[in-house]
């Protein structure tokens, strides 16, 4: 099972969904993506009702360190992006996170492994792959 | 064409910006389109997968642990539980074009 959504997936569920052609669904996917990269760019907040809020953030300079050497290396002033979710989707996301949990394993509810790097459960894993 | 706000930019603008560009379609199926994509992404998240969106970002959800915190107003310890929250990391191309002005 792929666990990972992509452009190409978003594309074909548009299509699907909405039964416009693929090269249509494909354009306007990348499109919608491209008017939330270009005003962010311009340095506009992106509000998504019931998505979240991307926002660009300006961090000043400051001393950081290369991590490999220790040395200190300076670290020019650049903009970030923070993206907030909106609350009913960290609610949506939450409980079924503890369904999960639930489930699977242990009675509390608490996240009983650390997630791996891209944010699946190590745990989740196994079950997937039986 | 604007909302709440000149520097910000809300769903319907993104619609009515994708509706002119794309005379052919009608409104209707381009916010059917755009709430399709987000909604989509979502329910990844819901499910506890990953979006991956090459030169956009990355969203995935990560498990925080249970913790002590403290009520603010009243400095009393209350006992915040383990939760998941979506989380998004900007893609490289995105980093670059944020900082492409200037001397960045």
């Amino acid at each position: 099972m792929n666990n990972t959504l992509t452009r190409a997936d978003l594309a074909e569920a548009v299509h699907q969904e909405v039964g416009l052609s693929r090269q249509d669904c494909a354009l306007l996917v990348e499109r919608t993506l491209d008017l939330v990269v270009e005003a962010l760019e311009r340095g506009e907040t992106v509000k998504l009702s019931g998505f979240g809020v991307f926002q660009v953030r300006a961090k000043s300079a400051r001393m950081g360190r290369n991590p490999k050497t220790g040395e200190p290396a300076p670290i020019d002033p650049r903009r970030v992006i923070s993206f907030r979710a909106s609350q009913v989707m960290k609610a949506k996301v939450d409980s079924a996170f503890n369904s999960r949990q639930l489930n699977g394993h242990g009675r509390d509810g608490l996240p009983t492994g650390s997630l791996d790097r891209d944010g699946v459960p190590s745990d989740r894993r196994v079950a997937n792959a039986g | 064409m604007r909302g709440p706000g000149s520097w910000t930019v809300i769903k319907s603008q993104l619609i009515s910006k994708l509706t002119a560009e794309n005379p052919h379609l009608s409104q209707h199926d381009v916010e059917r389109v755009v709430s399709c994509v987000f909604g989509c992404m979502e329910e990844a998240l819901v499910r506890g997968g990953r979006v991956e969106l090459r030169g956009f970002g990355a969203f995935s959800v990560r498990a925080r642990p249970a913790r002590t915190g403290r009520n603010p107003r009243t400095g009393e310890a209350v006992s915040v539980p383990a939760k998941a929250v979506p989380f998004f990391k900007s893609g490289k191309e995105l980093r670059l074009r944020l900082n492409a002005s200037g001397d960045a």
